[in-house]
């Protein structure tokens, strides 16, 4: 019964995700907590990026843009005196989405490798971009002194209610990638991605689609550019860093590209992977590199593919 | 802004694009032969700069060092399309973007192991010191003439063996038409490490050109290797004409923007407005003129006629 593994597995690992700022704080581990928050927030950034790579086919290898602007947006009214949260994340999303449409307008004419390099093109730009912005830190980056506000109903400096927050909006990234795949635009998405020229012969023209699910994703992973900034309390152009947009992508092949949960196991096992991997070496590049090629090479349905049920595609 | 000035900038954007042009001219050949997405080609260029550092420091020639360093740098791009690349032809160009930036994750840490973080600088032996004088009162480094020298003497080997010699006769071949090829009986996997190899090669020969004249130093394959994307997009992908004519432009207008910008803008803004913005526009220039270029030709300038 694939349909009730996949319920067993969703509400464990929900029960999990609930149960652990109470069990580290428990045992005073509450790295963990901040460990996990990381990793949900990435889970986000991810799930956007496999709306557009994993259901459109498009491999976008400039996904970290979003999540700097997101974060810039925060950083930038911040350092203005805007507090309100409200105000910030609007922005955050609202500046992703327009950039996504500009940068995806363009990109979306070309196809395959260009379209690769394209985007990571545009990422590069902003990158530069942040990296010259005097007033913002430059490539220092700058410190945000508040947390973002709303109204007092939510105090993102306490870590354990930050960490629900960003818990309950990953549930719901997923949940919107998952209903937006199989909605009726998602079946479009994904019949252009199988087949363009079939999908044109019945009667659909892929370019708006495909434009739409690319400023959806900008939007989505604008958000998780706002939870980023709150989370690290400081913004740098690093956000924005090619290897960061390489970060986001493998992890959506490793947790399972189309896939649901894939997202969240993909930001789960890189993050922790890296964190191991740092506190016992400090080269400790030297072992993701080959580990990234053999998972490439050998493991290519990723972790959501050998779980039972978990793969809904 | 005088005329001197402007010309060696110029001649200056001209040696920046004779290196992004041996840097491009394999990764197109790559791409237009095997297919194959190499985001480690600015890995290659690394280790070339850093062999060619060690080998001339151990043998204490030049010259010698210089051989050493593009033998190595040979070898290790062989060595990594068999153990590694060979798999992946077949692939599709995510799980290629993925493995080979898993690539370059491995060859910039184990850089940083074996020579340390901090960059290195390359001694010039004396003989390639000084300045030539190209017309009166404008002098320029002889070693970066060199360097243009050598960039375009390898353009024109490389226009030679690809028009005019069997192996290149097989290398467009096998562009167009792979299978074609191999069943008409060409060991299509030695041509393929032998194009990779000879790729790496050059990739190599501009790093270790590059070692006197900017720093080496772990992730200076990837600084370079995005503006060569930028050259081989809007030259047209697979196309060794447009490899050099993109590398060319983006080479000028990198160096002319850097240059000049900043002044130029000064004329019309504020000297404040213009100091912010200067730099910054002009370290985006060549992304802009890439958009440019694909919004009006989606396929580059010099589109194969491959498949």
């Amino acid at each position: 019964m694939p349909g009730r593994a996949r319920i067993l597995l969703w509400s464990a690992v929900i029960a999990l995700l609930i149960l652990l700022p109470p069990v580290a704080e428990a045992l005073k581990q509450t790295f963990y907590i901040d460990l996990l928050r990381r990793v949900m927030i990435f889970a986000i950034a991810a799930a956007s990026l496999n709306l557009i790579l994993g259901y459109g086919g498009m491999i976008s290898f400039g996904h970290a843009a979003y999540l700097g602007i997101g974060a810039y947006a925060v950083g930038i009214l911040a350092f203005h005196g805007v507090d309100s949260g409200w105000m910030q994340w609007g922005t955050a999303i609202a500046a992703s989405a327009v950039v996504a449409a500009v940068i995806g307008a363009v990109s979306i004419r070309t196809s395959g490798i260009y379209f690769i390099m394209i985007t990571l093109a545009f990422t590069q730009m902003l990158y530069y971009l942040g990296m010259s912005l005097e007033v913002y830190g430059r490539d220092d980056g700058m410190r945000i002194k508040t947390h973002s506000q709303f109204w007092g109903l939510i105090d993102l400096a306490d870590p354990v209610s930050f960490y629900y927050l960003v818990l309950a909006l990953m549930l719901a990234s997923l949940y919107l990638v998952h209903r937006l795949a199989n909605s009726r635009f998602g079946m479009v998405l994904r019949a252009a991605k199988s087949n363009e020229a079939r999908s044109r012969a019945i009667g659909f023209s892929p370019y708006l689609y495909r434009l739409a699910a690319f400023v959806i994703a900008g939007a989505l992973c604008g958000l998780a550019g706002a939870l980023l900034a709150n989370h690290t309390a400081y913004i740098s152009p690093d956000f924005m860093h090619w290897t960061r947009s390489g970060e986001i992508m493998f992890m959506v092949i490793l947790g399972g590209i189309a896939t649901t949960a894939g997202p969240l196991f993909g930001a789960f096992t890189l993050l922790v992977l890296e964190t191991l991997l740092a506190g016992w070496t400090e080269h400790w590049q030297v072992y993701l590199g080959p580990l990234l090629i053999l998972s490439v090479i050998f493991f290519r349905r990723g972790l959501a593919g050998i779980l039972p049920g978990a793969r809904d595609a | 802004m005088n005329l001197a000035l402007v010309f060696e900038q110029l001649l200056n954007g001209v040696q920046f694009g004779v290196m992004l042009f041996l840097m491009a001219a394999g990764l197109t050949l790559v791409f237009g032969i095997m297919n194959l997405v190499n985001l480690a080609h600015g890995s290659l260029y690394m280790v070339g700069a850093y062999l060619a550092v060690s080998a001339i420091q151990w043998t204490g020639n030049y010259l010698l060092g210089v051989l050493l360093g593009l033998a190595g740098t040979l070898l290790v791009g062989m060595l990594v399309e068999v153990v590694a690349l060979r798999t992946l032809y077949e692939r599709d160009h995510l799980d290629q973007v993925l493995a080979t930036f898993g690539l370059i994750l491995f060859f910039n840490e184990l850089v940083a192991m074996i020579w340390g973080r901090t960059a290195l600088y390359t001694e010039l032996p004396s003989w390639l010191e000084g300045h030539i004088e190209i017309f009166s009162g404008s002098r320029y480094p002889l070693y970066r003439a060199l360097v243009i020298a050598v960039g375009l003497g390898v353009a024109l080997g490389l226009w030679y063996v690809v028009t005019r010699t069997r192996l290149g006769m097989l290398i467009r071949a096998g562009a167009s038409n792979r299978t074609m090829v191999a069943a008409l009986g060409v060991n299509i996997r030695l041509l393929y490490t032998v194009v990779f190899g000879f790729g790496a090669a050059l990739a190599g020969l501009a790093g270790l050109m590059s070692g006197p004249i900017y720093a080496v130093q772990p992730g200076m394959g990837e600084l370079i290797l995005i503006q060569v994307f930028v050259v081989i997009v809007i030259g047209g992908i697979g196309s060794i004409r447009g490899a050099f004519v993109g590398a060319l432009v983006v080479g000028i207008v990198d160096t002319l923007g850097r240059a000049f910008l900043k002044p130029l803008l000064g004329t019309v803004l504020s000297p404040t407005a213009a100091e912010a913005a200067g730099p910054a526009l002009a370290s985006m220039l060549i992304y802009l003129l890439m958009a440019v270029v694909l919004a009006l030709r989606p396929e580059g300038l010099f589109p194969s006629r491959g498949t």
